[in-house]
């Protein structure tokens, strides 16, 4: 039941205890009987699996090289450490602050989104700060999606819809995108489309929602103004709300614009657009992020939070605040972060395609995000070697990669439905948020792979 | 070309109206924050906050020091840790817990940190209680257990802590509000999924004794319950009372759940660092909801914390520990507001343990029973907000910590919160003598 010993840690014999009764001093068996009772809620069922806790675990070997989870090895702006480092002295920040978002938090991001929305957004009643956009997901999921709803979503999708929509007692509602063929160009993320008709098909008077993930996570697509327009007709048509998770917002590439759905007219009022830190500033690990819309939406979001976390950590909360002031100051200038991140990433998204060319792959070139995916197929491993034959092409191929090759990736048939796993298995992806070591390190891989 | 918004809120006419229900049903009667409303009200008037429960003196030393040093370390710290836990995390708190409850405990099994003990309240009630499930909540009890069992589908059950007359001039005291042990009996059916203790208790100040905690573990453990342990002030122990944890009774650990918070610990409140401990075959289902709510907690907190469990192993049961002079600290403040409180005729309980204690009103309710409010709005609300708006001094009203059908009942307490600076607790025996003044005729 208990794992192996651990080295009980042995006190200074001036220490007082305080007296403690275990059941194995007394002799009593550490289970009477198993219960009956203490299952698990409904809610869970089926969603204990999760491709993160495997693949992770996959590749914290230090020795492989490691472009799967989305996670960047760059060091945030100095500016950004600098700020929290400052606001840990401050005495009042170490106590809790509003729990809809720090004053100051919700100040800022305001006066940021004011600039696209071309509207005054209300800091207290249309922002929302939660734990990282995964958290307004949830909140929105939670705060708006009931038992018996239907939810739209596009597939490939980020790995988390899914198991929250069904948490929330809902029905997933599948559509995949898919590519136009390519004759002699580069394969690109803008070739992977919905087909407006089948996405039609899929609106009914169940569907209370459709979640857009622009830019795309993991093909890198930038929806474009027509493909958004065809989504915003059908919300109105429908009266359905759009879940709009544009963490990558400033991950664009030259050529492409990001554009916010909710600016689309009648979409405002049907719209939640949630925002991520970890992604704007290169700081995953602050866990902060972001719900924008009205307030007739983003206070059922705040219910929901009143009752789940309550409030949100203040130091980072301050520190975000005051980093986002500088950038808001200076958006026009190359050295504002917004802009000179993507500058940086999109030479090593070029530097990765390379590569993967090199290596015989047909990536897809992202207009946006920080991933790439390839069809791996190509390469006709030897996957005989890897035991349970009922995973995917792509979950046994990314185990014999990390395995033999010692570069990790993530597999793309995590990101669809069980049904439709098939048709994205021969597919990886690669996450290109990463030092040039890094990239030295995988180069230095595919140059051997490749025998070069 | 400039997109011409045309918002609802400006056109009134224009208002967004689903044709189907909008927000989902598990919001029902969840939404309404008494807290919105009276920390509004405090930031309002020029008031000396003795509401809501944080400190307002700073961390140790030695926790702002291991915040820094998260910071300032590894830029690493700066992107994802392990979801359950950053590893120094979960590892000190499984080897520091262990030795408490009497367990082996295993940081990957045993251990889920969480948003503060909030969010592990929250997963705990997701993972386990189901629609129709009961949960038997002691009242008066913090005020989130209630709405978290709603939202999960759970129908909550109350038993309440009932003070015993006292004698005239004597104080009472939180050991004197027990629990009935034939009517807390009479609350566990077939359907009760869960049982949640919170001791030191909040609002009361109660420290559960020993023989209180077997009579509760001994029900759980005759109907099959799981107890959810909110243990939040286990530090803060007054008068040589000591913190039992449930888990550490026989027959406990495999059913109950023990949470716990680094903010109270280190009072560092805006870490929102807190922590679930139990066993794996409850513990799984608690990751399962905590990777499909939040996935991971930040990690520079995490790693401060971690720090500052360091110290504490290292002081454990020593004058130098914070978990021993933070409470030295506390009861002084403790004494000082009972001593000041009763110059103006309120009648403090004298609690064991916690941030708070609560303060009987009966007197004025006598003496002023038609202070302005709604029709039937609870006393002690309107008296808070006289308090507020008169006197200079913002607390919380206990009925919020009560059942709806209960408030009216037990409308005659006010809750303060003690853990505060001595130049706060000056500021409020300035406005008490202020109060006195105006009191004589």
């Amino acid at each position: 039941m208990f794992s192996a010993q651990r080295r009980l840690w042995s006190l200074n014999s001036t220490a007082k205890f305080l007296t403690i009764n275990s059941s194995k001093i007394l002799g009593l068996p550490t289970s009477a009987k198993m219960s009956l009772k203490i299952t698990n809620a409904k809610r869970i069922e089926g969603l204990d699996s999760n491709v993160w806790i495997e693949f992770t675990k996959l590749a914290a070997d230090p020795s492989v090289v490691n472009l799967g989870q989305g996670l960047p090895d760059i060091s945030p702006p100095i500016y950004v450490k600098e700020k929290l480092s400052k606001i840990a002295a401050i005495d009042s920040l170490n106590q809790y602050t509003r729990g809809f978002g720090h004053p100051s938090l919700v100040k800022a991001l305001a006066c940021l989104y004011e600039k696209f929305y071309q509207n005054q957004i209300n800091p207290n009643k249309e922002i929302l700060v939660t734990v990282g956009a995964y958290g307004s997901l949830f909140n929105s999921i939670q705060g708006l999606i009931d038992e018996g709803d239907e939810v739209i979503i596009i597939m490939p999708f980020y790995d988390c819809y899914e198991p929250m929509v069904r948490m929330a007692g809902a029905t997933p509602v599948f559509i995949p995108l898919r590519s136009k063929p390519v004759n002699g160009k580069k394969w690109s993320s803008s070739d992977w489309t919905l087909d407006p008709q089948e996405l039609a098909s899929k609106f009914n008077s169940k569907t209370k929602a459709i979640i857009l993930n622009t830019p795309h996570n993991p093909i890198g697509k930038v929806y474009t103004k027509e493909e958004l327009q065809v989504i915003a007709d059908l919300c109105i048509k429908y009266d359905t709300l759009c879940i709009s998770d544009e963490v990558y917002e400033w991950l664009v590439y030259t050529g492409n614009k990001h554009l916010k759905i909710a600016t689309f007219p009648g979409m405002w009022e049907r719209t939640i657009t949630i925002g991520s830190a970890g992604k704007t500033f290169s700081v995953t690990g602050w866990k902060l992020g972001w719900s924008v819309g009205p307030h007739h939406l983003i206070k059922h979001l705040q219910t929901v939070q009143q009752n789940t976390i309550y409030t949100c950590a203040t130091p980072l909360q301050e520190a975000l605040a005051q980093a986002f002031w500088i950038d808001i100051k200076r958006m026009d200038d190359p050295e504002c972060y917004f802009n000179s991140l993507p500058k940086e990433l999109e030479v090593k998204r070029d530097r990765m395609i390379h590569l993967l060319e090199n290596l015989g792959l047909k990536p897809i070139v992202p207009d946006g995000g920080y991933f790439i995916i390839a069809d791996v197929s190509l390469l006709d491993a030897d996957l005989s070697g890897m035991k349970d034959s009922n995973e995917p092409y792509d979950y046994k191929f990314v185990k014999w990669m990390t395995k033999n090759k010692k570069l990790s990736a993530i597999p793309v048939s995590a990101f669809c439905n069980t049904e439709t796993k098939l048709q994205f298995e021969k597919f990886v992806r690669f996450c290109f948020i990463k030092k040039d070591s890094t990239l030295d390190a995988a180069e230095e891989i595919i140059k051997a792979w490749t025998g070069q | 070309m400039m997109r011409l918004e045309i918002r609802a809120e400006a056109c009134p006419y224009l208002k967004f109206a689903m044709s189907k229900r909008l927000q989902a049903r598990r919001l029902d009667g969840i939404d309404h924050n008494p807290w919105v409303e009276f920390g509004k009200m405090a930031s309002e008037y020029d008031v000396v906050n003795l509401g809501q429960g944080f400190p307002d003196f700073p961390p140790p030393d030695f926790a702002i020091q291991a915040f820094q040093l998260a910071l300032n370390s590894d830029f690493m710290l700066n992107q994802y840790t392990k979801a359950f836990g950053y590893p120094p995390l979960t590892k000190i708190l499984a080897s520091f817990f262990g030795k408490l409850l009497g367990q082996e405990i295993d940081p990957l099994k045993n251990v889920l940190v969480t948003v503060g003990a909030y969010g592990a309240l929250f997963t705990a009630f997701q993972a386990l209680v189901d629609e129709g499930d009961e949960v038997i909540i002691v009242e008066p009890f913090f005020d989130c257990y209630e709405p978290m069992t709603l939202m999960a589908g759970g129908r909550p059950v109350f038993v309440t802590l009932k003070p015993s007359p006292t004698q005239d001039g004597e104080l009472d005291s939180a050991s004197n509000w027990q629990l009935d042990p034939t009517e807390l009996a009479s609350k566990f059916t077939s359907r009760t999924k869960a049982l949640i203790l919170n001791t030191p208790n909040n609002p009361v100040g109660k420290v559960f004794s020993k023989a209180e905690l077997e009579l509760v573990a001994s029900l759980c453990q005759q109907h099959d319950v799981i107890c959810i342990s909110d243990e939040v002030y286990q530090w803060l122990v007054y008068d040589g009372h000591q913190h039992i944890s449930i888990a550490s009774l026989p027959g406990m650990w495999e059913r109950t759940l023990t949470i716990g918070s680094a903010g109270k610990s280190f009072s560092a409140t805006g870490w929102k660092v807190g922590w679930a401990l139990g066993p794996d075959s409850l513990m799984k289902h608690l990751r399962t909801v905590h990777q499909n709510t939040i996935y991971h907690c930040p990690t520079q907190g995490q790693a401060a914390v971690a720090q500052s469990f360091q110290h504490e192993q290292l002081h454990f049961g020593q004058p130098s520990s914070y978990f021993v002079q933070l409470p030295q600290a506390v009861q002084r403040y403790r004494d000082h507001m009972i001593r000041s409180l009763q110059s103006v005729g309120l009648k403090p309980v004298v609690p064991q343990g916690s941030y708070f204690l609560i303060a009987d009103i009966s007197d004025f309710k006598t003496q002023m029973p038609d202070l302005p409010g709604d029709a039937d709005e609870p006393y002690d609300r309107r008296f808070v907000k006289w308090m507020i708006r008169n006197k200079g001094l913002a607390a919380i009203p206990v009925s919020v910590f009560y059942s709806t059908p209960h408030r009216k009942q037990f409308d005659h307490y006010v809750r303060f919160c003690f853990v505060k600076d001595e130049s706060t607790l000056q500021a409020m025996d300035e406005k008490l003598q202020k109060w006195k003044d105006e009191l004589r005729p």
